[in-house]
């Protein structure tokens, strides 16, 4: 059975397309005004890749914050379920998947058959996603992937205190204004980040093994922080973090027909 | 599945918890009418599983939303003084 599974996010749109248990095809899109129209160009991409056509596909299942913008769905999943089962597929012995994107952040425990049992979220904010560390490179002046790399080479401990990401920036021009070393103002920015989202996923008391998925898990910068700030050295990221809950939506579309 | 909505507000970190194995057990679904926001809204969950969510238009709202609740003088919250499975649960 060939199925898709598209993870509308707040920032990209991810497709993946699955025959049986083996991805055929896959496509990711920045979002735009017009969702619906940025969803069928990416859906569209992916069937370019496998290489089929659009009629082949015999089920869809839509996940993400916009998920019910995508009227030929047949299925609608939340984005808990689908992580969930996304990063099972990935790895089964995971057992805590920690999804950062670029918006919020939820934490997802799965059983030993893939099916979620404590999920956390918080309100939406950005002070404790993706979308902040973008913007703080911004007003350094530096691109995310070099931004994220000078965390590393900092041992500064430098508290960011502000909840918001408003406020937070505030904090980051205030460092800027003092000559701080920008690999120190990294470490801080992604430290602060690390320590939120730690927070939320001590919620569902953690069990090994621990994964991170969604755009951040590119970030070796909050991958650090991360693993410091919750005292772990193994965590698992997938080959491809952000196709992570689009994988589990197209799963989850196939065990829907046969169940 | 043991579902934790979080939100921070100045005095910390907190959580509405909703244990929807125990909240699928109920018929009444009192909570729904029993929150003076609405935050509570019926769905079929992804296992087909009648049970309450928080409204996604408010999940990013809850500081402002349960802010009437919170005072310790003001127990029992109605929330859960209606949940009779005791499905939910506030960190507070």
């Amino acid at each position: 059975m060939i199925s898709a599974g598209i993870d509308v996010g707040s920032k990209n749109i991810k497709v993946v397309i699955l025959d049986g248990d083996k991805i055929i095809g896959k496509a990711i899109q920045t979002g735009s005004d017009d969702q619906e129209k940025s969803i069928e160009e990416t859906l569209n991409s992916a069937v370019k890749d496998a290489k089929i056509e659009r009629s082949a596909i015999e089920k869809i299942a839509t996940t993400g914050i916009g998920r019910k913008v995508f009227k030929e769905a047949d299925y609608v999943i939340t984005d808990v379920t689908a992580g969930g089962r996304g990063i099972f597929e990935c790895d089964n012995a995971v057992r805590t998947g920690i999804d950062v994107g670029a918006e919020e952040s939820k934490a997802i425990k799965v059983n030993q058959v893939g099916k979620v049992t404590d999920s956390a979220v918080n309100e939406k904010c950005a002070a404790g996603s993706g979308s902040f560390v973008e913007s703080m490179a911004r007003a350094l002046g530096i691109d995310m992937k070099a931004f994220a790399e000078l965390a590393l080479s900092s041992d500064a401990k430098i508290p960011m205190n502000a909840q918001c990401a408003v406020f937070a920036e505030s904090e980051v021009v205030s460092l800027i204004a003092q000559n701080t070393p920008q690999k120190d103002i990294s470490k801080a920015v992604h430290d602060s980040i690390a320590s939120r989202v730690s927070s939320m996923v001590r919620r569902v008391k953690l069990e090994p093994r621990i994964a991170i998925f969604g755009g951040l898990a590119y970030n070796p910068g909050f991958v650090s922080a991360f693993k410091k700030n919750l005292e772990i050295e193994d965590i698992f990221i997938p080959e491809e973090p952000l196709f992570v809950s689009a994988l589990g939506a197209a799963l989850l579309a196939q065990e829907k027909k046969e169940g | 599945m043991i579902a934790n909505y979080g939100y921070m507000d100045g005095s910390g970190e907190y959580y509405i918890t909703i244990d929807t194995d125990k909240c699928a057990e109920c018929e009444g679904k009192m909570c729904i009418a029993a929150c003076p926001k609405g935050l509570f809204v019926p769905i079929e969950d992804d296992y087909g599983e009648d049970v309450v969510e928080i409204d996604s238009g408010k999940v990013k709202e809850l500081k402002y939303q349960c802010m009437d609740c919170k005072p310790t003088e003001k127990p029992p919250l109605p929330c859960i003084s209606a949940c009779t499975p005791g499905a939910l649960k506030h960190s507070w």
